[in-house]
Order: structure tokens, then C-alpha cells, then sequence
């Protein structure tokens, strides 16, 4: 169960994660758009297995 | 005429990658950092846990295990386990069971030493808790650098917690996060937890190699009150109060005793004793630098267990043991653990002389105080063929 558990949360963290990505490309202030970058980083080191 | 929005894009994108290099970088070499042990002449064989436990094969948690004896005796005596890292935040454990890999000669009995009990709780760091990855002992030939650490096990390899942790086998429910310490997961199971299946595997070492005597090596903050004692289970009362009389008699320094608590389950100290003949005794020094009211929490602190906020804290009644501006140093901390266990085979073996552990050179107390831990680690670079094991 925890492997499946595991799983499925990489699979939501590489979710937000491209999510993330794609409204920094939206995005039209500058704001915004650093706050996605800020918010992507941690989401990112644990995807890599990182952090 | 360039876009300013895609140049806006581009320099956000640039920094935002430096960043992350540079943490993930950081991260990384703080997780797979190599700690070189040479293993001294008193060691026989070095295995690993799964050993005991085959369930562990290929984790990160199958840990060394240094097995000391003496050659030409061979298994004659008794047997004692000595764990250092149960919680690797809590360095002088960790530094105690290295000297005695790298010093120790066993005239009588075998000793089993694992340095680092939770490989994974070393290779993390507590969240929020802006530690520093690592620290570094200076010594006669460089300086020697170890992992920090956590109390609990790294989430990447444990993961997740439940709401509510409900040890095994007792059903005690205790807090969530101590599915991944150490000294909660005892006596473990085989289809549990990493950290459930490291405590199995180390009592399945404890029976199979009839251990009697299991030392738990750590550091408490100093605003706990189980601090510079002894704890025991009640098949080892006898034993931790005569050991206590004999180390505030000889070793310079006083030690207490509390008696293990039997209602909080998960613990070596009770664990051990209730599900193994072993006798299970932890140790606890003093350490500032895990006092909820310390400062800036940096190597410096680690090292020298000087804190001004701690020291406050002392000024209002708030502190289980002493403060002032020598602090606690690494050294003492972790002379008063090699004194306490030179002290602790001593009152046993004169207790069970045909269960006899006779550990010699290993430096005590006074001795570490006045040369330095560092003194006492080898240099990896003059290792004997063979001797080089990496932490």
C-alpha cells in the first residue's frame, strides 16, 4: 500500500509541477511569475529524489 | 527591439535554475556523502545487517556491522552490541562507537558495533530546523568530515506517515512521525516500516549472536529531564547503579540512573530487555544544540555546546543539567560515553566473569578531553589493505 501510496504521489507532485511550469509560461506579471518559480523549486527537489 | 517579457522570462528561468543547481547540489553531496572508518586491529569481520535479516539487502539501512574479538580466543565470553546513530543528530554516539571500531582490543568476549544504527536518519536533515549538513573533527593528519543528520529516518526512503504511529507490538499509539525513529520501532518486524525492519534485523543480530549487554548511544537536549544518565531496563538496575557509582568515582564526571519507563513502548531500553535475554542500557550526554530556545544552530554550536539562549534558559530553572560558558563540548560528550561503556563492561564482568567483555585502548574520558576526539580517529589515507569501510 505504501508503495502505491508513493507512486501516486510522485505522480501528483510531477503534476503541480508541470503545472507550475505552464503558468509561468501564461503568465503576463512579473510577480506571478516568480512566485511559480519560487513554488516549483521544492516540488522539483523531491521529484528528483533531492530533498 | 527584444521581447522584455521573454527577457523577463529568461533571466526568472536563470536564476530560478541556479538555484535549484546549487540546493540540489547541496542536497545530494549531504546525502551521499562518504565517511571513511578504518577499522582497527581489534576487528574480526565487518558484516552487514541483512546478515541477520535479509529483508534489508540492498536498503540503505544495511548497515556495518564491526564485529571485535580476539583472534586466538576466539568466541569465549560475552557478547555486547554498541549503537551509535539510533538518532545521528546526536553526533558524540556516533563519534564513541567510531573510536572504539578504530581503537578497541578485545582481550576477552566479542563486541558488535554499529556506528551508524539508522543509515537513513544520517543522511537528512530536520526540516525546518536549519542545521548544517554536515561537521568536521580536526585531527592530526586533515580533518574529517561526518554527516549531521536527523532523528528520523529521510522521508525518500520512508514514506508516508500515517496519521497516527501504531508500534508494534504493544498498539501503543504514539506520534505519527516516530514511525520513522529509531528508538520507537523497536523490537521491529520483518513486513514493516525500513526503520521497523532495521530494529528486526538488529534483534534477530541480538539472538542469534546471544548479545548481553546492548548500549544505545545518545544526546539529549538539556531542557529534557532524562539527560546525563543511564537508562535501564529493570534486568540491568543492578548493573547501571553500580556502573554509575563506579564512573562518579573514577571518570571524573557524574552519571545518574533512570529506570526505564515501562508503559512507553518502542523504546531500546524496553524493548530489548522485554523481547531479547539482552540487557539494554542507553546513554545520554548533554547537547545544546537540540534546546528548542538555542540560537543560531550552526557546526560551531554542535561542536562547542555553547549557546547564549540556552544558558538564559538555565538562568530561569529550565534546564535539566548545567550551562555555562565552557559549554559541551564534543569532547566531553563523547569521553563521557567511552568512559561509561569502559565502566559498564568492568562492573559486568566482574558480575559474570564466565560472560566476560574485556575491552582495552580505548581512550576515556580525561584522555579525550585533553587530546581531542580527532587524536583518536585513523587516517583513511594510511589504511591497511582491507581495513577501509565507508559510513
Amino acid at each position: 500500500m505504501a508503495t502505491l501510496i508513493t507512486f501516486l504521489y510522485y505522480l501528483l507532485v510531477a503534476f503541480f509541477a508541470v503545472g507550475f511550469i505552464w503558468n509561468f509560461r501564461k503568465s503576463r506579471n512579473w510577480q506571478d511569475e516568480a512566485l511559480y518559480l519560487i513554488v516549483l523549486l521544492p516540488f522539483l527537489l523531491r521529484l528528483f529524489r533531492l530533498k | 527591439m527584444p521581447d522584455p517579457v521573454g527577457l523577463r522570462k529568461s533571466i526568472l528561468v536563470a536564476a530560478f535554475l541556479l538555484l535549484f543547481i546549487f540546493s540540489g547540489l547541496s542536497f545530494y553531496r549531504s546525502r551521499h556523502l562518504k565517511e571513511p572508518l578504518v577499522a582497527g586491529e581489534g576487528v574480526l569481520e565487518v558484516k552487514k545487517l541483512s546478515h541477520y535479516f535479509p529483508g534489508l539487502k540492498g536498503s540503505i539501512n544495511d548497515a556495518n556491522v564491526y564485529v571485535l574479538g580476539h583472534r586466538a580466543k576466539g568466541s569465549t565470553g560475552g557478547a555486547a552490541l554498541i549503537l551509535g546513530g539510533s538518532h545521528p543528530e546526536e553526533p558524540a554516539g556516533r563519534l564513541a562507537a567510531w573510536l572504539i571500531v578504530e581503537n578497541a582490543l578485545v582481550e576477552d568476549g566479542r563486541i558488535f558495533v554499529i556506528p551508524t544504527a539508522n543509515p537513513s536518519a544520517s543522511t537528512a536533515t530536520r526540516l525546518g530546523g536549519a542545521y548544517p549538513p554536515d561537521y568536521t573533527i580536526d585531527t592530526p593528519w586533515g580533518r574529517q568530515t561526518f554527516r549531521q543528520g536527523d532523528r528520523w529516518s529521510n522521508p525518500l526512503d520512508q514514506w508516508p506517515d500515517p496519521e497516527v504511529y501504531i508500534h508494534y507490538p504493544s498498539r501503543q499509539q504514539l506520534a505519527y512521525m516516530d514511525i520513522r525513529n529509531q528508538n520507537r520501532t523497536w523490537p521491529g518486524r520483518p513486513n514493516g516500516t525500513l526503520t521497523e525492519k532495521t530494529c528486526y534485523a538488529m534483534t534477530r543480530l541480538i539472538l542469534s549472536e546471544k548479545i548481553d549487554l546492548v548500549i544505545d548511544l545518545h544526546e539529549a537536549e538539556l531542557q529534557y529531564p532524562v539527560i546525563s544518565t543511564i537508562v535501564a531496563h529493570q534486568k540491568g538496575e543492578d548493573l547501571a547503579a553500580m556502573a554509575s557509582m563506579m564512573i562518579s568515582g573514577e571518570e571524573g564526571f557524574n552519571i545518574g540512573v533512570e529506570y526505564s519507563p515501562v508503559a512507553l513502548r518502542g523504546l531500546s531500553h524496553r524493548e530489548i530487555g522485554d523481547h531479547t535475554p539482552a540487557i539494554p542500557l542507553l546513554l545520554e550526554t548533554p547537547e545544546p544544540f537540540l534546546d528548542a530556545t538555542r540560537g543560531k544552530t550552526d557546526r560551531e554550536l554542535l561542536l562547542t555546546g555553547r549557546d547564549e539562549f540556552v544558558m538564559k534558559a538555565g538562568r530561569h530553572g529550565l534546564l535539566f543539567e548545567k550551562l555555562d560558558e565552557k559549554g559541551w563540548p564534543i569532547d566531553v560528550r563523547v569521553g563521557r560515553h567511552l568512559s561509561s561503556i569502559i565502566q559498564i563492561f568492568r562492573v559486568w564482568s566482574e558480575l559474570n566473569p564466565d560472560r566476560a567483555i574485556v575491552m582495552e585502548n580505548v581512550p576515556r574520558y580525561s584522555e579525550v578531553i585533553a587530546r581531542g576526539t580527532g587524536y583518536y580517529l585513523k587516517n583513511p589515507a594510511e589504511s591497511p589493505t582491507g581495513r577501509l569501510f565507508f559510513e
